[in-house]
């Protein structure tokens, strides 16, 4: 990210402006647990306004208060400086402020075109104007330089791709204030790029924007202004430049982060435990051959989209493959997801919500799935079951209201480590992690960390991918560079660092520069 | 996405048991409303019939549950119905000449209803699963062709089973142990043994992960096809089952056996609690719908209050009544 850093402006200051919306010493309770105290901060036009905090510190609250999808407990919400109750979410686009959920909140059957103007359709007369909305919505994701076909369905297009629609859907709105949940979790670094230059863009025109985000770097480098929330209070307003991103995480966790990964561990003497040759998934991945040696953590860096997660689905059996697997010596063939269980390997997969838990379900059930079978014998032995989960909740440090919450009512942190208790039941020797840590915050990132150094000191190999360069670099002492389906290169050492894991992902030359 | 964990647990546990016991208080009120409109209705008599006239819909139910429960569906267990008391019926009178009129031959025909049950529910299932139709395509298709096969088999008629050989088989319907008769026995036994899959076996367990989200269930080392196809097939063996029961209490098959069975089958399920969209089943809510559509039936027949050409109309508010109360769950989730 630091490659471009260079074409941020800093915004001219406007404080002298009236606020566009405010939140005036606003408390939510959620039946007697109180979750907001006394909230109050203001956004101004053409300013971007960050709000951080940790998973639980109140920030999805604070921002559905803002755009409607929940009223304060007390306290007012002000726009343009008279106080307002947006009975809904609509109520409060009809004046002009607009969230941008996460990539989740698409209907899934409907085309690009027909979601981004869902409940807004443009019309003549009776009918739907169609060519005006194919036009508007391509000017749009052009603008986004997202090349998708307006008429695709949503289904079918890339996980990046839907969060893209779902901003070209905001932008649609013409919103004075644009409200962003995390905008940037599920996007590469190209997008995250234009997804800035469509940021400056919108600053320029007099918009508002909050934004929230895990990457404190992208908030050190686009937030004017910026907010500090933990525990349901705010503990630090702070000016652009007053924080770095030391600093911020710190005021978030309200203690000393400094050592976020624990030290490397370098496992070049062991022998390989996993050895893929020639591995290929139809033309999403090709030809891919590495090893995995005993106690390593080896990271798989690339771009979203370049093969990475399918190849693991691929060596988890979970999408038909070719090419030759050797576990421990032995060749394998994996077909299912029993097969790789049964060879000793797990999976833990990217998308924790859709592919990972059942979010309708307790912990218990979701915990023992994966290894059911270690737990029935005709019968399921419940009384195992929670003896395992007590253990994983010790071990993984699960924090839930009660034992038996809907794994959907947990935060993500919670869910993450249940996931993560799941496949570990499984007893592997290979585990592969596919985005420790997506949407989670930053004292639950370091446990993380912990936990798959532990992994690896005692005995399994890990496999690490990961978006977020940091994570890649901070945890792995090797890492394979993915590119367009093939494996373009590997760094480690001194080697493995932002720089040169960028250049490989992106094909550049030694000594190139600028982006694709 | 971090501050739901907050939704007030305790407030939604307690919903969630008041919907739990719903359809309990629901068959309470009815038992209770039954005798005070007519004290006969608490006779053994009464009982007896009622319960074993429920019987064939309660065996099928159970397999519909896990059915459901795995996020499908079964249109033509009607039709199946029919369409194996058919055939039952024309094998064991083919079979009088070679074989005599015996239990030897009796016993032949039941093989062959719940072997052709299991065929049935296994086309059903390879359909779904393998060629990847939607269930309620397939199964649609299949009572269209049970029933228009039942028909042209009693050539628009009835087939009725040989008249010595049906006081053989009688007492399978109207017989029984300690006074309770068999399809009520067959019934306990099969709702006992469906709680138990559903709530205590890895089976019941997969049902309701892959109902809930196919692609987890998938990731999670969970045969999803294999399931899902025994479920159906699970179901076909109990509609067998059921015809076995039936075919000795009328001894004759027709184009009207079975008429709307699937529908008081699914209707009995959903009345239970098991969610229509799948992932969540209960085996015990679904003997308890099963109940409640017997003893509606029963109470508009034992008393002059209503016309009882109006049972299908109470029952189809019964059914809508049960589904706004899952809503409300599912909201206060």
């Amino acid at each position: 990210m630091s490659l471009a850093a260079a074409n941020m402006t800093g915004a001219p200051r406007t404080e002298s402006a009236a606020p566009i919306l405010a939140l005036s010493n606003v408390q939510r309770s959620f039946g007697p647990i109180q979750i907001l105290f006394d909230i109050s901060m203001e956004l101004y036009p053409g300013e971007v306004h960050a709000l951080i905090g940790e998973n639980g510190a109140g920030k999805s609250t604070t921002m559905k208060i803002m755009s409607g999808y929940l009223a304060a407990s007390d306290g007012e919400v002000v726009l343009d400086a008279a106080p307002v109750t947006f009975a809904r979410s609509r109520e409060a686009e009809a004046m002009g402020v607009t969230l941008i959920h996460q990539e989740f909140n698409l209907a899934q059957q409907l085309s690009v075109e027909e979601n981004i103007f869902l409940g807004h359709e443009l019309k003549r007369g009776f009918l739907l104007d169609h060519a005006a909305m194919r036009a508007q919505t391509r000017d749009l994701l052009g603008r986004l330089e997202t090349p998708l076909d307006p008429r695709s369905k949503t289904a079918d297009i890339s996980v990046p791709e839907k969060q893209m629609v779902e901003i070209a859907k905001a932008l649609s709105r013409k919103a004075r204030v644009l409200i962003m949940d995390e905008p940037t979790a599920a996007l590469t670094t190209r997008e995250t790029e234009v997804l800035f230059r469509q940021i400056d863009r919108l600053k320029a025109e007099g918009t508002a924007i909050l934004y929230t985000s895990h990457k404190l770097d992208e908030v050190a480098r686009i937030a004017d202004r910026i907010t500090v929330m933990r525990d349901g209070r705010i503990v630090r307003t702070a000016q652009r430049g007053e924080l770095n991103e030391d600093q911020m995480a710190e005021a978030m966790v309200g203690r000393d982060l400094s050592d976020m990964f624990p030290p490397k561990r370098p496992a070049d003497g062991a022998e390989p435990v996993l050895e893929v040759e020639g591995f290929t998934i139809g033309t999403l991945v090709k030809d891919v051959s590495f090893a995995l040696r005993r106690g390593e953590i080896l990271g798989f860096a690339g771009l979203v989209g370049s093969g990475r997660t399918e190849l693991m689905e691929g060596l988890f059996g979970v999408r038909p493959s070719t090419g030759s697997v050797a576990i421990n010596g032995a060749p394998v063939r994996i077909h299912n997801a029993e097969d790789a269980m049964k060879a000793g390997l797990v999976y833990l997969p990217e998308d924790r919500k859709e592919n990972g838990l059942i979010l309708t379900q307790d912990m218990r059930r979701n915990l023992t799935l994966l290894a059911l079978k270690k737990f029935s014998n005709i019968v399921i032995d419940r009384k195992a079951e929670e003896a395992a989960l007590d253990k994983a909740i010790e071990e993984f440090d699960i924090r839930a209201p009660s034992r038996d919450v809907l794994v959907g009512n947990m935060s993500g942190g919670n869910q993450q480590k249940v996931l993560l208790a799941k496949i570990m039941l499984a007893e592997p020797q290979i585990v592969i992690i596919d985005e420790p840590t997506r949407g989670i915050d930053v004292g639950t990132k370091q446990q993380f960390y912990t936990f798959i150094h532990a992994l690896a000191d005692a005995g399994h190999s890990v496999v690490v991918i990961s978006s977020e360069m940091t994570e890649v670099i901070g945890l792995c002492d090797r890492v394979a560079v993915m590119r367009r389906g093939r494996i373009a290169g590997e760094v480690t050492g001194d080697d493995v660092n932002e720089d040169t894991i960028v250049r490989l992902a992106m094909g550049l030359d030694k000594k190139g520069n600028g982006h694709e | 996405m971090s501050e739901t964990t907050s939704n007030a647990p305790g407030k939604a546990g307690f919903k969630f048991d008041l919907q739990a016991l719903g359809p309990i208080l629901a068959l309470i009120v009815l038992v209770v409303v039954g005798y005070l409109l007519n004290p006969d209705f608490l006779g053994s008599k009464n009982i007896t019939n009622v319960l074993s006239r429920s019987s064939f819909i309660g065996i099928m139910a159970v397999g519909m549950t896990f059915v459901i429960t795995a996020g499908g569906l079964d249109l033509s267990v009607g039709s199946m119905t029919a369409f194996i008391a058919g055939i039952m019926i024309m094998v064991m009178n083919g079979l009088i000449p070679s074989l005599g009129t015996n239990w030897g031959v009796i016993l032949v025909g039941m093989g062959t209803g719940l072997m052709l049950g299991a065929a049935a529910g296994a086309v059903n299932g390879l359909l779904i699963t393998r060629m990847g139709i939607e269930a309620f395509i397939v199964t649609l298709g299949m009572m269209v062709i049970f029933r228009s096969l039942v028909t042209w088999m009693a050539d628009g008629g009835t087939i009725s089973l040989n008249f010595s050989l049906g006081s053989i088989y009688e007492p399978v319907y109207y017989g029984g142990l300690f006074g309770i008769r068999w399809p009520i026995i067959v019934f306990a036994i099969v709702a006992i043994l469906g709680e138990i899959a559903m709530r205590h076996t890895a089976y019941g367990r997969h049902c309701a992960a892959i109902g809930s989200n196919e692609q987890v269930a998938r990731y999670s080392a969970v045969h999803v096809k294999n399931v899902r196809l025994m479920t159906y097939i699970v179901l076909g063996i109990l509609v067998g089952l059921a015809s076995v029961l039936y075919v000795p209490r009328l001894g004759s098959a027709s184009n009207s056996t079975g008429l709307l069975w699937e529908l008081e089958t699914i209707a009995a399920v959903i009345i239970g609690g098991t969610l229509l969209s799948g992932g969540y089943g209960r085996v015990w809510g679904t003997v308890v719908g099963v109940l409640i559509l017997g003893l509606i039936d029963n109470i508009l027949n034992l008393t002059d209050l209503v016309s009882p050409y109006l049972n299908g109309a109470i029952q189809g508010v019964i059914i809508i009544l049960a589904v706004v109360l899952q809503r409300a769950r599912k909201s206060s989730r």
